[in-house]
């Protein structure tokens, strides 16, 4: 018998907000939190805006001595994580913590770590380089410090499937618990990328826009649309066991009712034309929580030419005429891409959507695109409730993740 | 002069007063500077003074850092 899951913590780290309440906000106001890049000097960059974390401090749940020997993205991760055990009232010292476990990924990792430290290499030669670069810069640290944090001794892993990575997470983080492995997992994805490097890699790789007005940057669906907007930061969701969940009282935001994880298996960086594979891993997350329409899509909406095109087609593929029925957004036109982390910052939106009734909007909409004419919910958010959502990931290397979420109802 | 700069370093990196810090001060048991804490303050030590140690083992006092700087100092000038 399987059992069902649902999310009953959540903790963020965001360019609109550092914390839950904070990131609603600013997703129901349609805050743009894209800003000129000043955490580098971007003056021979062609990339001149970014979503980019302001006044952060890990204060009290990082000591100066251990922030010192973590990367930036394990210190959003931290951070998030401990707002979402916070808000689960989780007392760990009551818990089975066998059974409670970690998926967190991240894209790239510490890649701040990375260009420091070979900076160091190249002048001082290989001595200088830090006995910290190893555990700093690994992919998998948001996991492995977020166990130790919170005494995590179950499954501890790190799935990384570029910007599909913390979808991933949150989906085999639903079916570790449905299939009864584990009670609680805490899921999502943490991303630091803007550097100097990281931002040079994906300017090269033609994927951003060359925008330089912040307000003009991001514009999902947009007819003008021209890359997408790097972002930063971090998301955790816990997701447990239905009648563990019950049996401590816990608050409950939204269940997690399905999951598709599919592949193109046609290009490096481009998604398939028709969206064949996106479509397949909508169809298989609503196949899994039974239903063939859903109120609201949380988009992948990347605002380059070929995503916004290939993910609408999915849509109306899957779900013909229904498909101008559904609420659709790119919260990607406020917070930018955070890559890693966008999956579940993206399932914290979708679940504070359906648990707050309302639609966050598409911001920068300006011009229709003739192909893309379902409703994106532009510039303005609504009122609307939702029985079932999804939140749509789609990455680099053809990999398409979807999670579809339910309305709580006892 | 060499211990004033070391004592800057030093104080910076581990964020104490730097009237805590004399040249008998054991960097290791004194300030609870673990051995990766002391690579960062040689490091620190070797951009600030241009030299190099090959084995941060030999520093255990302040001291023993203001000496060593001092000998090489001297060997670059000779």
């Amino acid at each position: 018998m399987t059992k069902r899951v649902v999310i009953t913590g959540m903790g963020a780290v965001t360019p609109i907000g550092g914390n839950i309440p904070e990131y609603w906000e600013g997703l129901k106001n349609g805050k743009n939190g894209i800003s000129l890049i000043d955490k580098f000097d971007a003056s021979d960059s062609k990339a001149k805006v970014a979503g980019q974390i302001r006044d952060f401090d890990p204060g009290e749940v990082i000591d100066k001595k251990s922030a010192k020997r973590l990367d930036i993205y394990c210190q959003y991760a931290m951070v998030a994580a401990d707002e979402c055990m916070k808000d689960s009232g989780i007392d760990t010292s009551k818990e089975n913590m066998e059974r409670f476990g970690v998926i967190v990924g991240s894209g790239i990792g510490g890649i701040a770590t990375i260009e420091e430290q070979v900076i160091k290499m190249y002048q001082g030669g290989a001595k200088k380089v830090s006995p910290f670069f190893i555990p700093m810069s690994i992919t998998n640290m948001a996991a492995g410090n977020i166990a130790i944090q919170v005494g995590a001794k179950g499954i501890c892993t790190c799935i990384v499937t570029a910007c599909a990575t913390s979808t991933h997470c949150i989906g085999e983080a639903f079916r570790n618990i449905k299939h009864g492995y584990s009670d609680m997992i805490l899921a999502g994805g943490a991303e630091a990328p803007i550097t100097k490097i990281g931002v040079a890699g994906f300017v090269s790789a033609r994927a951003l826009t060359n925008s330089e007005d912040p307000d003009r940057a991001s514009t999902p669906f947009d007819k003008n649309r021209s890359g997408f907007v790097m972002g930063e930061g971090a998301g955790i969701l816990l997701l447990e066991e239905l009648e563990h969940a019950k049996a401590r009282g816990a608050k409950i935001y939204a269940e997690v009712v399905g999951y598709g994880a599919t592949d193109d298996a046609y290009h490096i960086t481009a998604p398939r034309e028709d969206g064949e594979g996106a479509r397949r891993a909508m169809k298989e997350a609503c196949e899994e929580a039974g239903t063939d329409f859903v109120d609201y899509i949380n988009a992948h909406g990347t605002s380059t030419h070929l995503n916004d095109l290939t993910e609408t087609r999915a849509i109306k593929e899957l779900f013909k005429d229904k498909a101008y029925d559904i609420s659709i957004s790119s919260t990607k036109s406020m917070t930018g891409h955070l890559l890693g982390a966008t999956g579940a910052v993206e399932a914290i939106a979708t679940a504070l959507a359906i648990k707050n009734e309302f639609i966050p909007p598409t911001i920068g909409y300006e011009t229709p695109d003739e192909e893309l004419d379902l409703d994106y919910t532009p510039n303005k958010g609504k009122a609307r409730r939702i029985e079932y959502a999804l939140s749509n990931t789609l990455g680099f290397g053809g990999h398409n993740s979807v999670v579809c979420l339910k309305r709580w109802e006892e | 002069m060499v211990f004033e700069r070391i004592r800057s370093i030093i104080s910076k990196y581990l964020e104490i007063d730097p009237d805590e810090i004399t040249l008998e001060t054991r960097i290791n048991e004194d300030l609870k500077a673990d051995s990766l804490d002391l690579f960062k303050i040689v490091n620190e030590i070797e951009d600030e003074f241009g030299i190099k140690i090959e084995y941060a083992e030999i520093i255990e006092t302040v001291d023993d850092a203001v000496k060593f700087v001092q000998e090489q100092l001297k060997e670059a000038q000779d």
